[in-house]
C-alpha cells in the first residue's frame, strides 16, 4: 500500500506539514479560519534537535499494536489504513501506550487522534505531503 | 476443521481473527457463558459513568459472528472439557466436538471470607457487565458506597459512579493505592487527586466484620454504607482445564503459541499465564491488549501457521478524572524518577535496558518507551539522555531512525 516516507535528509523543519495537516482536519475551507490564532493538534509532529528535523506520523502498520490493543475496538484497519472511530473511543489512551511511534495523540475532546492519511477529510490525500516544500515526506509505494 | 472456543471476550475475538487470517472455511463455534454480544468488559465503568452505553461498548459490529462465519451458543456453560474424547460438556449434557480448542475463560472476582458479609444485603463484584448492571440498580443519589479494593478496578468502579452517589470511601490493605502498577510517590499523586474529587480513603486497613451497613475497620474505626463494591482481586478461571488435567501455575500455564499442556488445546487471557519477559517470569497478564495478542496467536496456531507471541509485558493505561497513568514492564534495576506539579516519570534500567516505567500527567509518546521493553533495545545504542528527557524517536541513532520512518513499518 502507500505509505508516508519520511527523510530527514531533506527536512526543513519548517512545521509546515503540521499546519497542513491541521487545516486539512479542521472542516474549514479557509485556511485564515482555521488557523489564525488557534493553537492546532496536528496529527503529525516534527521532531527536530539541532540541526535534524524529521515528521512523525502513523506508518499504518500491518500488524497494528494500537489496533489489537485498543479496548473499545475504536481503531481498526481497513485496506491498510488504521481509522478511529471517535464515536467509540473513551480516551483510555491504551494506542498510546502501544504505539511503537508515538503517533497517536489525544485528540480535543475525548477521542484520541492520529493520521489517516487524509482518508476521512476532504483532502482525499494526504495534506502533509502536497504541503512539504521540500519532498521530505513522500506518499508512495515501496 | 472445527474449531471451539469457550469465551466471548477479547482472547476468543483475536482467536476468530487469527483463525480466519489463516483458514476462512473451518467451523468455529464460540461458547459463551454470558448471554451478550461481544462487549468490552474494561468499559463497564466507562458505561455507569455515561461515557459510552450499550451499542457503542460493544467491542466487535453486530455483524462480526457473521462475517467470522462463527456459531454462536450465547448464554451457555460448558461444564467440562474431555481431552481424552476431544470433546466439550455443555450444561444439560450435551456433547460437542473440537479438533482445536481455546480456553478463554478470563478471570472472576476473588472474595475472600470476611465475618458478616452475609448481613450485606447490596453486595457487589465488578467484572462483568451484569456485574455493573446490578451496582446501577442498586445505587441511588443518597447511597453511600464503600468498596473494598483501591487497585484498577475498585477505583475504577469509584470514578465510574461518583456522580451517582453521595460519597465513596475505599479501604485497602496496602498502604498505597493501585499497588500492582505505581510506586509510592506516584500513588500519593493519584491519591490526593482523587480525594479531591470526593473520595475517601482507609489505607494499611481493612474490614474486620460486617454488621448490616456498617464495617467494622482493623484499625478500630467504622464505616457506615448502604453499597458494598468487593474489588480485592482477581482469580483466572481455571477449573475447567484444571480438571482436565492441564497444568496451571496460577494461570493455566501456555507456551508463546497459546498452547497448553494438553494436545490441541489452547488458552489465552486472563486465565492464561504466559512468560513476561520483562520480569523474565511466567505470569498472568490480565489486561486487554495481552488478552487480544494471546487469543490471535493462538488463533494462528490453531489453524495451522503458527506465529509465536513472545514479547508479552505487563502494561497498563488508565486514568481517573481526567489525570492519565501509563505504565509498562517491571520495576526492577536502577529507579531514575522525575516528578514536577502533577506530571510524574520513573524510568527503571538494568543491564542496558529499559526494565519499566511509570508516566503520570504527560503521557505522550508513552509507546515509544513501551517499544524499548518489548524489543529489549540496548540503551548504549540510543541517547541516553534524550530517551530520559521524554520518548522521542530523536533518541535513536540516524540508521534506526531512518529505518523507522523510511523503511518497513512494524
Amino acid at each position: 500500500m502507500k505509505r508516508i516516507y519520511v527523510n530527514e535528509a531533506w527536512c526543513l523543519g519548517c512545521h509546515l506539514c503540521e499546519y497542513y495537516c491541521a487545516f486539512a482536519n479542521s472542516g474549514e475551507d479557509d485556511m485564515v479560519k482555521a488557523l489564525k490564532g488557534v493553537t492546532i493538534h496536528p496529527r503529525i509532529q516534527i521532531e527536530s534537535q539541532g540541526n535534524i528535523s524529521f515528521a512523525v506520523s502513523c506508518r499504518h502498520c500491518p500488524e497494528p499494536l494500537c489496533v489489537k490493543g485498543c479496548i473499545t475496538g475504536a481503531l481498526t484497519q481497513k485496506d491498510g489504513v488504521i481509522t478511529i472511530d471517535e464515536n467509540k473511543c473513551v480516551g483510555c489512551y491504551t494506542c498510546i501506550l502501544s504505539c511503537p511511534y508515538g503517533a497517536v495523540m489525544p485528540g480535543e475532546g475525548t477521542a484520541v487522534q492520529k493520521c489517516e492519511l487524509c482518508t476521512r477529510n476532504a483532502q482525499g490525500s494526504p495534506a502533509c505531503v502536497a504541503g512539504c516544500p521540500n519532498q521530505a515526506i513522500v506518499w508512495e509505494e515501496r | 476443521m472445527r474449531y471451539v472456543i469457550i469465551g466471548n471476550s477479547a482472547a476468543a475475538i483475536g482467536c476468530v481473527e487469527g483463525i480466519r487470517a489463516v483458514d476462512p472455511a473451518g467451523s468455529i463455534l464460540l461458547v459463551s457463558q454470558e448471554p451478550y454480544h461481544t462487549y468490552s468488559r474494561p468499559l463497564i465503568s466507562y458505561l455507569l459513568q455515561g461515557k459510552t452505553d450499550r451499542e457503542r461498548m460493544k467491542y466487535r459490529p453486530d455483524s462480526f459472528y457473521d462475517d467470522h462465519g462463527v456459531e454462536c451458543r450465547l448464554g451457555t456453560a460448558v461444564t467440562a472439557v474431555d481431552p481424552a474424547a476431544k470433546e466439550i460438556v455443555l450444561e444439560g449434557g450435551q456433547r460437542l466436538p473440537y479438533d482445536r480448542l481455546l480456553c478463554a475463560t478470563g478471570s472472576q472476582p476473588f472474595v475472600p471470607p470476611m465475618e458478616g458479609l452475609d448481613s450485606v444485603d447490596k453486595k457487589f463484584t465488578f467484572l462483568s457487565l451484569d456485574d455493573a448492571l446490578a451496582l446501577e440498580r442498586a445505587l441511588t443519589a443518597d447511597s453511600r458506597v464503600l468498596i473494598v479494593g483501591g487497585g484498577l478496578i475498585g477505583l475504577k468502579c469509584a470514578e465510574g459512579i461518583a456522580g451517582r452517589c453521595a460519597s465513596i470511601t475505599v479501604v485497602d490493605l496496602a498502604d498505597r493505592i493501585l499497588m500492582s502498577i505505581l510506586d509510592a510517590e506516584a500513588a500519593a499523586l493519584m491519591q490526593a487527586h482523587l480525594e479531591t474529587h470526593g473520595l475517601v480513603f482507609h489505607l494499611g486497613d481493612s474490614v474486620s466484620s460486617f454488621q448490616e451497613h456498617r464495617a467494622q475497620l482493623q484499625s478500630g474505626g467504622t464505616v457506615d454504607f448502604d453499597v458494598l463494591v468487593l474489588a480485592v482481586g482477581v482469580r483466572p478461571r481455571t477449573q475447567l482445564l484444571a480438571a482436565a488435567g492441564a497444568q496451571i501455575d496460577r494461570g493455566i500455564v501456555t507456551d508463546a503459541n497459546g498452547l497448553t499442556s494438553l494436545p490441541d488445546i489452547y488458552a489465552a487471557g486472563d486465565c492464561a499465564a504466559s512468560w513476561d519477559i520483562s520480569s523474565e517470569s511466567r505470569r498472568v497478564l490480565a489486561l486487554l491488549p495481552n488478552a487480544y495478542m494471546q487469543g490471535e496467536t493462538a488463533g494462528r496456531a490453531m489453524a495451522g501457521e503458527p506465529k509465536p507471541f513472545n514479547k508479552a509485558i505487563p502494561m497498563n493505561a488508565i486514568g481517573f478524572f481526567g489525570y492519565h497513568i501509563i505504565t509498562a514492564g517491571s520495576y526492577t534495576g536502577q529507579a531514575h524518577v522525575h516528578s514536577h506539579g502533577q506530571d510524574y516519570k520513573a524510568l527503571f534500567t538494568q543491564d542496558d535496558r529499559l526494565k519499566g516505567y511509570i508516566l503520570m500527567g504527560d503521557v505522550a509518546r508513552a509507546g515509544i518507551y513501551t517499544a524499548l521493553i518489548r524489543e529489549q533495545t540496548p540503551l548504549s545504542t540510543v541517547d541516553f539522555d534524550l530517551i530520559m528527557e521524554k520518548p522521542q524517536l530523536m533518541a535513536f541513532s540516524r540508521t534506526d531512525r531512518i529505518q523507522k520512518l523510511g523503511g518497513a513499518p512494524c
